[in-house]
């Protein structure tokens, strides 16, 4: 991995001038044993069944980051503040977005009338 | 150093110490890099809603199929791992772009694009199989919320697919000019962004199946 010797190190791009053969071959690995692990706990018995969501949800997050790391060189380093704290913020807004809409909808099912009754209710 | 820091102080080992506030606008290509970063997480968040509506109907197939009767987790795999070889040779495809390497670029884009087409083909056979099966968009809220999401990934690597083309077709007439360099990475960093929300999808759609 070479510094770049032009632009200064302050200001950085995402996924330029940072990469390498080894890096992606790296990123490849990972992301391919991580795969197959996913792919793996997700059909087999040997793993106590309330564990796998989690686990599944795991190795998904751990993916995603070696594709920041590897792929998109992003890094919580001097320099790329501005690429991570929009990475945060992004982030954020999707766990909002996901964990929120599931959160209300639950909530909204749980505490709706049972359609035939609301259909008597009508008569 | 804390984020703080890092973005009021210049960074240590930096040539040039002059602070952020006297140094004048980002060069070009940091601002168009940094505002392409910043589209692909916009579009990501869109991808979330589409993910916490799939979540939230998974359960409502009105009687319909439901996703363990429907997908083929090895179909899945074989898709999971063209895509993932295909961010491989994008990133390659980046690095000969930097040597400024028009063989190596058009060797790399050429397998990126063969894998990206491959993982195309494979999801519109399974979407045809499922749609002739009586297992359309229009069978049940799941299989609405699967076709949108999924549909919508599919549709992002169809554009990306193009814009390899019409990127090839602009180094083979333009040559490495400054523009041209910019919209390689910003395609390259697209490419990379449709893997992460591959991930998602295959976690979350085809390997949560079984609850």
């Amino acid at each position: 991995m070479s510094e770049p010797t032009t632009t200064a190190k302050a200001h950085r791009t995402p996924g330029k001038g940072h990469g390498s053969v080894a890096g992606y071959l790296a990123g490849l690995g990972f992301a391919v044993v991580l795969t197959l692990t996913s792919f793996w706990a997700a059909g087999t018995d040997t793993i106590w069944e309330p564990a796998v969501p989690i686990l599944l949800a795991a190795l998904a997050i751990g993916q995603m980051g070696v594709h920041v790391v590897f792929f998109f060189h992003i890094s919580s380093g001097p320099g790329d503040a501005n690429n991570f704290l929009a990475l945060l913020f992004g982030v954020f807004v999707v766990g909002l977005v996901v964990f929120g809409s599931m959160l209300i909808m639950a909530n909204l099912d749980a505490n709706m009338v049972p359609m035939d009754k609301l259909m008597r209710m009508q008569r | 150093m804390s984020l703080a820091d890092d973005l009021t102080t210049p960074v240590e080992g930096d040539e040039d110490k002059t602070p952020y506030s006297e140094r004048g606008p980002a060069p070009v290509d940091v601002v168009a890099g940094f505002g392409f970063w910043l589209f692909l997480l916009s579009d990501i968040v869109m991808f979330s809603a589409f993910f916490a509506a799939y979540a939230v109907l998974v359960d409502h197939t009105a009687g319909g199929p439901d996703g363990l009767k429907l997908f083929n987790r090895t179909y899945v795999l074989i898709e999971t791992m063209c895509l993932l070889l295909s961010s491989f040779t994008c990133g390659l495809c980046s690095l000969a772009i930097e040597r400024r390497d028009a063989r190596g670029t058009y060797l790399w884009a050429a397998a990126t694009v063969l894998l990206g087409a491959t993982f195309l083909g494979l999801e519109l056979s399974e979407f045809s199989r499922m749609i002739a099966d009586g297992a359309g968009p229009t069978r049940s809220a799941f299989l609405s919320a699967f076709f949108t999401l999924v549909g919508t990934h599919g549709l992002h690597v169809t554009l990306g697919l193009l814009w390899f083309v019409s990127m090839m077709a602009q180094v083979a007439t333009l040559g490495f000019r400054p523009i041209v360099v910019r919209r390689l990475l910003c395609l390259t960093l697209f490419w990379h962004a449709l893997d992460i929300v591959w991930i998602g999808v295959f976690t979350i759609v085809y390997l949560g199946a079984r609850w």
